[in-house]
């Protein structure tokens, strides 16, 4: 009865009408705790038992070291190679009609539905000597099994969708009465592009590629197959770090995985600004 | 109105020259590896195929995956439809962080995922102690295979669901909840008839991604031969063996399921908006 009377002074707020939110609100907490939260934790904290100066030892070990310089310049050829094809992929998808255009906007997503393993299994076969690729590159004296372009060449094809599919709305969304103006001024084509178009795709396709880098660093399953695995040479960080483990030193397995991880954060953290750039951007230009 | 053709461009020639370079970078860059898989497989003919296929050790690693996935998949179906319920109808402090939190797994690489868990659970792991003095095996069995498939698939259902949710708004619940309508027929009723392409096709990727999961399985399960190999573990131990035809052969019923999930993805992209 005294219920009644909570309507007239208290600010007005949206009640909530719908039922189920503790229950929802609660599964889900309670999912992620354990699944990816209580894991994440494990790990700082052994990065914390390890303390500041072994810490320190593990990641600067030449071997460590030269892992990571490898992981990151692999990363930067796949990702220079992926802005620049998915790029063209997203501009022809949207603007050009084609016959089998259909069938090639579904390929796009074939590195995420295969999985890596049987990606980096196919891709190692096709460019070894008897694969298809690999004599006709033999012969042109380029090397890509067991080489760091075979590394970059499986984390490219990973995360080549990243940047198609975050270009290709951006330009789907765009209104065309922006270039119809450009061209009444008598802008040409390639003005058009580099002075309307591009400005307008660019944040979505810098967070395309900021995601499509943070994937080839994490890259495992594919590159296993394709790199050889040489220490000093074409081991990626991702694996000394499970080789780490294989030897039961969880150390440094720890330490390498926890350097791993915060790169992988700093990139989230870099690719959701971009997308929330891109998001105004997107806004203003309608 | 689509997309209008613009009223420039590139001459037909240029045209012509950017779509035969996306089509000839695409056959060769995805197409070449997606035909290779199934050339080699069946490169000795169809009955070293169907040998492979049938080893008993391949049907083995057939049978874990397909019940790995057959307990993932559907707890990852309510968790995706907890998050987006709680997310899209709610207000709540701290909703902008939790979306966040769900997508964290997609960005952190599967080997790390399965270093937290051999952290956790592993013998020298912070639960290690507890765990052998009850007797209870995580690592390098079923349920660590389990877990960590959990943690890499844990956004793929929520994060189709949770925008289709957020345009579609509170009104019709409301609406319904006003007619009298208890929690559970409101969602069945009024919720899954809306979002239940949407939630399909997050299931199917789900499986996809579920069934192909390499590198934070390969950390907790120990690859013990005929225990605790996976499919894709299985392809990689094929290949070390120097079975390249059987690895092959393993690889293609892998890449038959993503086939499957992109002709599904295909099929329902028309329907979801709708």
């Amino acid at each position: 009865m005294t219920a009644v009377a909570t309507n007239t002074g208290a600010p007005v707020r949206a009640k909530r009408v719908l039922p189920g939110f503790t229950l929802s609100l609660g599964t889900t907490l309670l999912y992620m705790t354990f699944i990816v939260l209580i894991p994440v934790i494990a790990l700082i904290l052994k990065g914390a038992e390890i303390g500041p100066a072994r810490f320190w030892a593990i990641v600067s070990s030449p071997r460590a070291v030269a892992a990571f310089q490898i992981t990151l310049t692999a990363a930067v050829i796949a990702t220079v190679f992926n802005a620049l094809y998915g790029l063209l992929m997203a501009w022809v998808l949207v603007r050009y009609e084609f016959p089998g255009k259909r069938v090639l906007d579904a390929l796009m997503d074939v590195p995420f539905a295969l999985p890596t393993a049987v990606a980096g299994l196919s891709l190692t076969a096709l460019f070894s000597a008897n694969g298809w690729f690999g004599p006709v590159l033999a012969a042109l004296g380029v090397e890509v099994v067991y080489t760091i372009w075979g590394i970059a060449l499986a984390m490219a094809f990973t995360s080549v969708p990243f940047v198609v599919r975050t270009v290709q709305p951006v330009l789907e969304d765009m209104d065309p009465a922006l270039e119809q103006a450009a061209v009444t001024l008598g802008a040409r084509p390639w003005t058009i592009f580099t002075r309307v178009v591009f400005p307008a795709i660019l944040p979505a396709w810098l967070a395309g590629c900021t995601t499509a880098f943070a994937r080839s660093l994490g890259e495992f399953g594919a590159i296993v197959f394709i790199a050889g695995n040489l220490p000093f040479r074409t081991e990626i960080a991702a694996l000394l770090a499970y080789i780490r483990l294989e030897e039961f030193d969880y150390n440094g397995a720890a330490a390498i995985a926890l350097v791993l991880l915060a790169f992988a954060l700093v990139l989230l953290l870099i690719s959701n600004l971009l997308q929330f750039w891109a998001s105004r951007y997107r806004e203003a230009g309608r | 109105m689509s997309t209008p053709a613009p009223p420039y461009g590139p001459s037909r020639r240029g045209e012509r020259i950017l779509i035969g370079l996306a089509v000839g970078l695409t056959v060769l860059f995805i197409a070449a590896p997606l035909a290779f898989i199934f050339v080699r497989a069946f490169s000795q003919g169809w009955q070293v195929y169907a040998a492979n296929i049938l080893h008993p050790a391949t049907l083995h690693a057939i049978w874990l995956t397909t019940i790995t996935a057959i307990i993932v998949v559907p707890l990852n179906v309510a968790f995706g439809i907890a998050a987006a319920w709680a997310v899209a109808k709610h207000r709540f402090p701290g909703r902008g962080i939790l979306v966040t939190m769900i997508e964290i797994p997609f960005s952190i690489s599967p080997i790390i995922a399965g270093i937290c868990y051999l952290l956790l659970y592993g013998r020298q792991g912070l639960l290690g102690p507890w765990l052998q003095a009850n007797d209870l095996q995580v690592m390098f069995a079923l349920p660590g295979i389990v877990l960590v498939t959990m943690f890499v698939t844990a956004p793929f259902v929520a994060r189709e669901v949770l925008p289709l949710m957020q345009a579609q708004g509170t009104e019709q619940e409301q609406a319904a909840v006003t007619l009298g309508a208890n929690g559970w027929q409101v969602f069945r009723r009024v919720t899954l008839p809306n979002i239940k392409w949407a939630l399909l096709y997050g299931a199917v990727l789900c499986t996809a991604r579920a069934v192909g999961e390499f590198g934070g399985v390969s950390v907790v399960s120990g690859n013990i031969r005929g225990q605790t190999n996976t499919l894709p573990l299985h392809v990689e131990l094929l290949f070390n063996d120097l079975n390249a035809v059987g690895a092959f052969a393993a690889a293609s019923t892998l890449t038959l399921i993503a086939i499957v999930a992109l002709v599904v993805k295909a099929l329902l992209e028309g329907r979801k908006a709708a």
